[in-house]
């Protein structure tokens, strides 16, 4: 989430709307409210009664109203997208105005980074593609899944299921009937199955994880395979720097990283997965389990000393230089890493760091005893939430924007970073 | 056969000790290593607990399923395995060697009573091969080894007992009594007697599982 | 009767196409190299310690049924991995297609044998060892291969395609506000207190379930959610076929969309095996030494908003009834006390069956045996007569069965021995009962 300088940024609080599920509109009840990321607005699904909803917008109904109205998501700028239905077809509203074709179905809105683009999974007539600001792919296909949105909005990807597969037909299936389509077009290459499609900016490059046979994972880039085989694959990532394409692979029952000509982290891990790079391609991280049970993070092969039963959530900022994760047990206990030290505090929840890309400075909304709160480099806000939404930082750092519902009331604050006291 | 006498009880002896203890130590610890080298997410799950609290209903008699649904074999398996450990630790004859060679002693079983349990494992071994050829359950999976282990049992058993019955010529039946129960020794960490060495394990093992990770009972 | 493998052979489209690519070459090296890779200490002790004694034999329903010896537990193993070991792995193709019709069709793992192994061997676990060796030789059948390849397509078992699994949500809540107005299935709902998870089927043939789900989960009151994504379906056939790898990667995306949505836990339908394969198998294949995320089997659940008063019970349901304990929860889980005590609290009057708890006799279908369709149909529905007997001795008309393959396995044998029972979830139960508050 890229902060807007343009936003207000005047430390202190301020209550948006007094109460979190009001709606103008008569209404039979308000559905889990959105906030927007500026914090000024919250939006909700509003069932207007006689199978009838539409989107409140500060209490505010849209002029619309449909059959259907849900996955509320703004975009990172401040466009608000709902998946809608009329008549039976579905279709993207966004800020109230539904694409002007509409399909069998859709759903799954994603965003380019800085939101300017808006792209989503349609299916018309039993045949399966994406939509990007309301155009449709040409070519649609018997399945799809696995969509993808390129980070610059630029391009998008799925799995598509290229060659038609009868009743339990495992002969078939296993002479392989999937690829991945590009904007639509599908490699010319065919596999088992097409895991985890990753696209490069700006070059639209796709690569994937194959299974060319029921044993044989392996990595395709553009179609083109990787000749080295490995017993299993998770998704691969482009080097932001020289485009180089890895993935965690498993050889003899240990896991490591490899691009085309190998190995780049040797096969030593239980587990390996989540591999993210740095924007300048210097800092590799990936979630790892150097023994059975325990997890940490490595970066650029060398993992934490401190393991965790669980580790999920890995963030690494642009310059490489603050990686950060949560560890739970039992999906409780969770705590905060950054940069192989643990916060001290223990949380019943916590939603993933957000790593300021000005400062690296690190901040997480957490829950404790049905509260949410905010913690910024282990220190807490006093304010907290029955639910909030995640933290932003401002664009030279020094503040944060924290949102949340407390109460009836939804409020936005600006918090500077010595505010985090606790 | 007076030197193969001597060389029975001298130099075999000693190898068939040393190759018991030796062996069963060796197969346990390359077992081990091996766990811990494929199998090390298995073994993280053995607990102390669930192991010995699984071992120990199954050391009761009739204290699982499997032993209630098999009742005469639930006797005869522990009689057979309550002597084949008391009678040859508590034997006069085999005191007196250890006395001789090491100049030790401690108590020993009446011979009245030892001549009685050694008849209750030959006894069992015939049950066991009666089962072996009657049931098919049991025949459908008996191969020449278990055959190998039983005839083994029987044979030192049986050698010994006749030995001490002066039936036969004694020095002979003696040394052959010596050759068997050294071979069986022997036999036990390299054959499917190395059930004594491993089952505590394996039935600690599901122990473990089922007690600590399935918190169901496993008997 | 004695019989072996070999006179009971069945002929199945992916067991033939196997073997036919198949040579005792190929054979070998494929088994050397899983032996190698992956054969450790278990199966070796396994091996090595079974003292040949036939105490499992009845423990297996299939030798119960048949009483032929080649249905024992330890049978299995002798005609499969002890011959595999024996050879170094140099057998003829016709035997990998006997391996796989024990290992896939005549074990159904549901671990009885380890209830009666003094030594405590784990019979289930050298099956689906051996399956794995089928996987790699490419030998298993259709049926249950289509699942996997299902799975590995789709990330589900049925091939249901992404928008199939929203639109049949969508399609079940329309429906359910006939009768609760105010009624939601909440998706995609972060932060919610669990995660309601479900097999494939569930949104291909029996919509009601989700429908009851849903209901008793609105009357409840409960602070739910549902996946939209893939990740969504809890079942894992691969875990069956011995594609550990597919197991893997299906059990990633369940426990990587209930940490997604942030929920508190995963709570899942009536079903056994998915619950293995989420509780103590696939997590493990990935690292994990317990589930990432607490996973609780709807007897728990059920259990847990009954004992706390969440929902009531208008009437009992007449009894009487028997209860049938499934493999996966029961041996896989303990809860036969929460499961007597749910149906203690919504039935009127219950007759136990013998054995019970711990002890039961499966139901013939897990395992992926019902999966492997229809060519082996028969075997299972012969090889488990005593469960008819078992379910027959009670004399009852009503059967609880919380899960799935139980329903599949025992609906066979109550047709085929004609024993006039009905088969029930709990969930079938609470929701006709329950006191519905939130009805219109
Ligand atoms: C180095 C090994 C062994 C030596 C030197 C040895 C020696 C002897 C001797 C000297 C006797 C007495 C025979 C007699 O009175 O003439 C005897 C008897 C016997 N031994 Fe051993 N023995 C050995 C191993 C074993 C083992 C391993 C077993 C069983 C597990 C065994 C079981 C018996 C039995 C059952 C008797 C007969 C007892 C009776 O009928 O009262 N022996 N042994
Ligand atoms: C503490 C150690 C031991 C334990 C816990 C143990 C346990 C068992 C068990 C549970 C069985 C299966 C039940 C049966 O078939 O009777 C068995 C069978 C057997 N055991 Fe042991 N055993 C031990 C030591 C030994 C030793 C030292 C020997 C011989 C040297 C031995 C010889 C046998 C034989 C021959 C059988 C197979 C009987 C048959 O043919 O069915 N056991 N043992
Ligand atoms: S079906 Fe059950 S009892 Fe029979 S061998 Fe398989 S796991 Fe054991
Ligand atoms: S009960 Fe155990 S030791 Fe005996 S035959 Fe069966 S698996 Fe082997």
């Amino acid at each position: 989430m890229q902060a807007d300088q343009a936003w207000d940024w005047e430390p202190g609080a301020r209550t948006v709307l007094e109460d979190a599920t009001a709606c103008a509109a008569p209404h039979e009840w308000t559905e889990e409210p959105e906030a927007s990321p500026d914090g000024e607005r919250l939006a909700a699904v509003a069932n207007l009664g006689d199978g009838r909803f539409t989107v409140c917008v500060n209490a505010e109904p849209w002029e619309t109203d449909f059959e259907k109205a849900w996955y509320l998501r703004f975009s990172p700028d401040g466009r608000l997208t709902a998946v809608t239905m009329e008549d039976g077809m579905w279709t993207v509203s966004v800020d109230g105005e539904s694409w002007e074709e509409s399909f069998d179905f859709a759903w799954g809105t994603t965003f380019s980074a800085d939101g300017g683009v808006i792209a989503a999974c349609i299916q018309s007539e039993g045949t399966y593609g994406m939509i990007v600001d309301g155009t449709p792919w040409e070519t649609l296909h018997e399945n799809a899944n696995n969509f993808r949105l390129a980070a610059d909005g630029l391009h998008t990807a799925a799995a598509v299921q290229v060659k038609s597969l009868g009743q339990a037909d495992i002969a078939t299936f296993q002479q392989g009937i999937f690829s991945v389509a590009v904007d639509g077009e599908p490699w010319d290459a065919i596999f088992v199955n097409c895991f985890d499609p990753a696209i490069e900016q700006k070059t639209g490059r796709a690569a994937a994880t194959i299974r060319r046979s029921l044993y044989d994972y392996s990595v395709a880039v553009d179609g083109k395979a990787w000749d080295a085989a490995y017993d299993c694959a998770w998704g691969p990532v482009f080097h932001p720097g020289n485009g180089q394409v890895l993935a965690p692979v498993r050889k003899k029952g240990l896991w490591g990283m490899a691009g085309d000509a190998g190995f780049v982290w040797n096969p030593a891990f239980i587990q390996c997965h989540h591999p993210q790079f740095s924007a300048d391609g210097a800092t590799l991280a990936a979630i790892v389990a150097p023994s059975f049970g325990k997890f940490t993070v490595a970066v650029n092969a060398a993992p934490w000393s401190a393991t965790f039963p669980v580790v999920t959530d890995l963030r690494v900022s642009p310059d490489g230089r603050t990686v950060a994760a949560q560890a739970s047990n039992d999906n409780a206990a969770f705590r905060v890493l950054v940069n192989g030290s643990v916060w001290p505090g223990v949380y019943d929840m916590a939603y993933g760091p957000v790593i300021c890309p000005a400062t690296g400075q690190v901040a997480v909304r957490v829950e404790k005893d049905g509260r949410q709160a905010f913690v910024l480099g282990g220190k807490a806000h006093p304010e907290t939430f029955d639910r909030a939404f995640n933290p932003i930082f401002s664009p030279d750092g020094a503040k944060v924007l924290l949102r949340g519902i407390s109460g009836k009331a939804y409020k936005r604050i600006v918090a500077p970073v010595s505010a985090f006291t606790g | 056969m007076l030197e193969l006498y001597a060389l029975a009880v001298g130099p075999l002896a000693w190898l068939a000790f040393g190759v018991f203890v030796i062996g069963s130590l060796a197969r346990l610890f390359s077992m081990y290593s091996l766990a811990k080298k494929k199998d090390a997410a298995f073994l993280s799950y053995m607990t102390w607990r669930y192991s010995l609290r699984s071992i120990f209903h199954w050391l009761i008699p009739f204290g699982s399923l499997g032993w209630r649904e098999n009742p005469a074999l639930t006797v005869v398996t522990y009689v057979f395995h309550i002597c084949l450990f008391l009678v040859p630790i508590f034997l006069m004859s085999h005191i007196v060697m250890w006395d001789t060679s090491f100049g030790f002693t401690y108590a020993a079983l009446p011979d009245g009573l030892a001549d009685g349990l050694t008849v209750a494992v030959m006894v069992a071994c015939l049950f066991f091969a009666w089962r072996r050829l009657s049931l098919p359950e049991v025949r459908f999976v008996t191969s020449t080894h278990d055959w190998l282990v039983l005839v083994l049992v029987f044979s030192t058993f049986s050698t010994g007992f006749l030995a001490y019955h002066q039936i036969g010529d004694s020095l002979t039946l003696t040394t052959l009594h010596i050759l068997c129960g050294e071979a069986m020794l022997i036999a036990i960490p390299f054959t499917r007697l190395s059930h004594m060495l491993f089952g505590f394990f394996s039935r600690g093992y599901i122990g473990s599982e089922f007690g600590g990770v399935r918190r169901a009972k496993d008997w | 009767m004695t019989t072996t493998i070999a006179d009971r052979r069945i002929e199945d489209a992916g067991l033939e196409a196997g073997i036919a690519r198949l040579t005792p070459e190929k054979i070998q090296k494929t088994i050397q190299a899983v032996l190698a890779g992956e054969g450790g200490a278990r199966l070796k002790t396994y091996v090595e310690t079974c003292v040949r004694c036939g105490m499992c034999a009845q423990a297996c329903h299939y030798y119960m049924s048949h009483k032929d010896p080649s249905y024992a537990p330890v049978a299995k193993v002798r005609q499969t991995m002890w011959e595999i070991l024996k050879h170094k792995g140099l057998v003829s193709p016709e035997f990998i297609h006997q391996c796989a019709q024990i290992a896939y069709t005549e074990c159904n793992l549901c671990r009885r044998c380890m209830h009666y192994c003094p030594l405590g061997i784990d019979t289930a676990y050298i099956m689906s060892f051996v399956r794995r060796i089928c996987h790699k030789l490419g030998v298993t059948p259709q049926y249950i291969q289509d699942t996997a390849h299902s799975h590995s397509a789709t990330m589900n078992q049925m091939w249901v395609k992404d928008d199939e699994w929203i639109d049949t949500l969508k399609w079940q809540e329309d429906e359910a506000r006939d009768e609760m107005p105010s009624l939601r299935i909440p998706l995609e709902v972060e932060g919610a207190d669990f995660m309601y998870s479900v097999i494939a089927p569930e949104p291909k043939f029996r919509t009601q379930l989700i429908y009851q789900a849903a209901f008793i989960f609105n009357q409840a009151g409960v602070n739910w959610t549902m996946p939209a994504t893939p990740g969504w379906d809890n079942s894992n056939m691969a875990m069956f076929t011995g594609d550990m790898e597919i197991m893997g990667r299906i059990e990633m995306a369940h426990f990587a969309t209930a940490q997604r949505l942030r929920v508190k836990r995963i709570v899942m339908g009536e079903c056994g095996h998915a619950f293995r394969a989420i509780y103590d198998v696939a997590n493990r294949w990935l690292g994990w030494g317990m589930h990432p995320v607490p996973v609780v089997h709807s007897i728990e659940f059920f259990w847990e908003l009954l004992n706390s008063g969440k929902i009531q019970m208008a009437k009992k349901y007449p009894g009487p009834v028997t209860i049938h304990d499934p493999c996966n929860v029961i041996r896989g889980r303990g809860l036969m006390d929460k499961l007597r005590e749910v149906v203690h609290a919504i039935c009127d009057g219950v007759v136990e069956m013998t054995p019970n708890r711990e002890h039961n006799y499966c139901c013939c279908a897990g395992g992926g045996v019902i999966n492997c369709g229809p060519p082996f149909k028969n075997v299972r529905i012969v090889g488990n007569s005593i469960k008819a007997e078992q379910l027959k001795a009670t004399g009852v008309k009503t059967c609880i069965a919380p899960c799935h393959n139980c329903h599949g396995g025992l609906d066979d044998i109550i047709h085929k021995y004609g024993l006039g029972m009905e088969l029930k979830f709990l969930g079938d139960i609470i929701y006709e009962c329950m006191e519905k508050k939130g009805a219109s």
